[in-house]
């Protein structure tokens, strides 16, 4: 799937290195690394076994329990969309239902041209703002079907 | 910054920037920069603002304070301008011109843009008279739209390290434990589990000790913890400081959820602050006390919320809850003494250090004191934060502050607690809130979530939806909670699909009453509350699924059908041109028809008509 991830070993030194390889830190090293390139390249693993003096197991066990930890490469833009209580009183499935049609994905997926990857996400902490949702680290809110698409549309635009 | 070496240092440094603001006679226009405005578009307001004031060479006179959450969040973004406490809600970048030429420059009011009640139409100009804020009592919350949370000053300004400085010159440990006892205090993250007995038993094992901030908020529609976090980060840290002394620990942690970067970002600028200023490290205002904060980020585990499980994870395992037979105030984090408090909880404590246990008591009711802050959210006009003393109605909470059920639709029932909650239907509304009342009535306060329901939600769905997500959040770990929250939701989703049959809800309760009796953690023991209590009060919604294959509020697809009831439809075309499946057809000013073949009943024209037209059947 998709193109090869060229990694930047130094960069991941660095977020080792900042953490003081302190094991218990794995998952914040993770999220770090995963920030980097959407996920979290396998490759990483044998270095994290090394440095943080842990197994693989382990690594994995952690990896796959939390869902912030992504082992497939994901999309440049990913879509959390707020399927907590607030949001899905105010219609979060609608939103959701716009976002698979129009980008033609599943929840989970990522676009052919690894552009978004739809995730559905229990709560954002918008409450009061839905539907929402947060396309990387931007947040949306107030969302009907038309601007839904208006914001995917801004995104397109802006990657190509 | 300069180190703090004591007390008086610590002193002179608030009296400095108190006379520093008491010289400048300037305006000053708060912002609000949290989570929620932010998702309205906080950031093009700021710059346009900046800007505006800068074409006027007013910046050196009028100074802008982006501010933690207001509350008030529905109305976002929200920009009040000081000292007159003029309150603009829903600010464009378009409105900024006309603010800055007419209030800022010749001190008017902008009507146009100034806040409309819903209930009397009235346009309300100051915060103050806002009965979204009149009704509140915001103890907790009140500095959050006043302080940069981004600026130890502004906290130290509003008598910020007050309580810190009075514990570590002028209260034993054991006072300061005495102290929180008296005030009644209880935890904030639901348990509700008195704050002081905790400490207490906690200081009374040997080790190194811990103090931990349970910042994991996961309940779906409950956010006071992030809006603290983001807009008061320095309350909570004196919260941790003060506690630390009256246990005797050194370190201690916020675990935080990765999902609330700015939350993140603010509590981490506050923890390098106080530690630049040294009111974290060591010998702490020359008092001989140590103490220093780090911060982990959860990785999106709604059971890491738990108590075992925030620890698990704290040490970098999965976050796997275990049996509590010994308790983590006996061995928690890396096998120690441990003392998790939630973030609301963290907050209270330098409240009551500062203005006493008697202050503090006589606030709410018997058993619950203090203040709550509630997350007002779902169909309800004024969304929001609400901190309301303990004790307050239902319905002054989402009637009177909340301002009622938008759309002039009908109340249908209150869901408290987040997924351990329950629903509260119409009939209760007059039960105060606090920590023992919802609990009779088959629901729980929780940590604050409130979100209200009408008519057009469906409780089967909603039980179904809770059910959802709790079968993601299991741990897997325990058979009751796996396998009995996967085989619930499988009934669940036969009845919303249509498929129940006679015996499915007994059935629900069963296996409900089996999960609730041998679930290892309050996760699965919790877990059928929803269910249960939305039985207990809605049971011939439930009914209406199973023996009539109908969903009488219009939610689950296959049971239900739209129409248009023609003595009501005036022909107003709006709802055939939103149609995206051209299903509804008719001329102008005659009555339309539709087409229920095309029909994929995505609700766009139930929502739009204007004249209750479209009908669920």
């Amino acid at each position: 799937m998709g193109k090869e991830v060229i990694i930047d070993w130094q960069h991941v030194d660095t977020i080792i290195d900042k953490y003081n390889s302190n094991r218990e830190a794995l998952l914040m090293i993770m999220q770090d690394i995963s920030d980097i390139y959407n996920y979290l390249p396998p490759e990483v693993i044998p270095v994290l076994v090394d440095k943080l003096g842990i197994r693989k197991s382990q690594i994995y066990s952690v990896a796959t329990f939390y869902k912030t930890i992504s082992l497939e490469p994901r999309g440049k833009y990913i879509i959390n969309i707020c399927t907590g209580t607030a949001c899905h009183v105010r219609g979060a499935n609608k939103i959701l239902e716009t976002l698979q049609e129009s980008l033609e994905i599943e929840e989970g997926e990522t676009t052919k041209d690894q552009l978004f990857t739809l995730e559905a996400v229990r709560c954002v902490g918008c409450c009061a703002s839905g539907p929402v949702m947060t396309v990387n680290k931007e947040t949306h809110g107030g969302l009907d079907r038309t601007n839904t698409l208006e914001i995917i549309n801004e995104y397109k635009e802006q990657a190509s | 910054m300069l180190k703090l070496k004591n007390r008086e240092a610590l002193n002179n440094f608030r009296n400095n920037i108190l006379s520093k603001h008491q010289e400048k006679d300037k305006k000053l226009i708060s912002l609000c920069a949290g989570s929620g405005c932010g998702a309205y578009g906080t950031e093009k307001v700021y710059q346009t603002l900046t800007e505006e004031l800068a074409k006027h060479n007013l910046q050196d006179e009028v100074e802008i304070k982006l501010t933690g959450c207001h509350g008030f969040c529905e109305k976002g973004p929200i920009m009040v301008i000081h000292p007159e406490g003029i309150f603009y809600p829903q600010v464009k970048e378009t409105h900024i011109p006309n603010i800055v030429e007419k209030t800022i420059k010749n001190g008017e009011i902008d009507k146009s843009l100034a806040f409309k009640d819903h209930i009397t139409k009235k346009k309300i100009f100051h915060e103050e008279d806002i009965p979204f804020y009149k009704l509140q009592q915001r103890i907790i919350f009140g500095n959050n739209g006043m302080i940069d949370p981004t600026s130890i000053k502004d906290y130290i300004s509003v008598d910020g390290y007050t309580a810190l400085d009075k514990v570590l010159f002028e209260m034993t440990p054991d006072e300061i434990i005495d102290e929180i006892r008296k005030s009644g205090l209880r935890g904030r993250g639901g348990g509700g589990f008195p704050t002081a007995v905790k400490w207490d038993s906690c200081r009374k094992h040997e080790g190194e000790r811990y103090v931990i901030c349970n910042a994991d908020e996961g309940d779906p529609g409950a956010y006071m913890d992030r809006s603290l976090l983001e807009g008061n980060p320095h309350s909570i840290l004196e919260g941790m400081l003060i506690a630390a002394r009256a246990i005797g620990s050194n370190q201690g942690y916020i675990y935080v959820r990765h999902e609330y970067p700015l939350a993140v970002k603010n509590i981490e600028t506050a923890i390098n602050q106080a530690r630049e200023i040294g009111l974290l490290g060591k010998n702490i205002l020359h008092s001989d006390f140590d103490f220093d904060i780090h911060i982990s980020r959860g990785g999106g585990a709604f059971v890491c919320g738990e108590s075992t499980a925030l620890m698990a994870s704290l040490e970098g395992n999965p976050g796997r809850p275990r049996a509590k037979y010994v308790h983590t105030v006996e061995k928690g984090f890396r096998q120690s003494p441990s003392l998790l408090n939630n973030v609301e909880t963290w907050t209270n404590v330098p409240v009551i250090i500062n203005k006493g246990a008697d202050w503090y008591s006589r606030i709410g009711t018997e058993k619950s004191k203090g203040t709550k802050i509630f997350s007002l959210v779902g169909k309800v006009v004024n969304t929001g934060l609400v901190e309301v003393p303990m004790g307050t109605s239902l319905r002054t909470i989402i009637f009177d502050i909340g301002g009622g059920i938008p759309k002039k639709k009908e109340f249908k029932a209150v869901q408290t607690g987040g997924p351990s909650g329950g629903c509260i239907p119409k009939e209760f509304l007059d039960l105060g809130v606090d920590f023992d009342e919802l609990a009779k009535v088959g629901s729980i306060m929780g940590s604050g979530g409130m979100i209200v329901m009408d008519q057009d939600t469906c409780m089967v769905d909603v039980a179904r939806y809770f059910l959802d997500f709790l079968k993601e959040e299991s741990c897997g770990q325990c058979n009751p909670c796996r396998e009995g929250i996967k085989q619930m939701l499988a009934i669940l989703t036969d009845i919303c699909k249509g498929n129940g049959k006679e015996g499915d809800i007994e059935l629900l309760e069963e296996i409900g009453g089996m999960l609730q009796k041998f679930s290892l953690c309050g996760l699965g023991t919790s877990a059928p509350n929803p269910v249960l209590s939305t039985i207990r009060y809605f049971r011939e919604e439930y009914e209406a699924h199973i023996r009539d294959k109908k969903c009488p509020a219009g939610v689950c697809k296959p049971l239900f059908h739209y129409e248009i009831d023609p003595k009501a439809c005036k022909g107003c075309q709006a709802c055939a041109k939103k149609c995206p499946e051209k299903a509804i057809t008719g001329e102008k000013k005659k009555t339309h028809i539709l087409d229920r073949q095309k029909c994929i009943k995505c609700g766009i024209c139930y929502d739009i008509c204007k004249f209750n037209a479209i009908i669920i059947r």
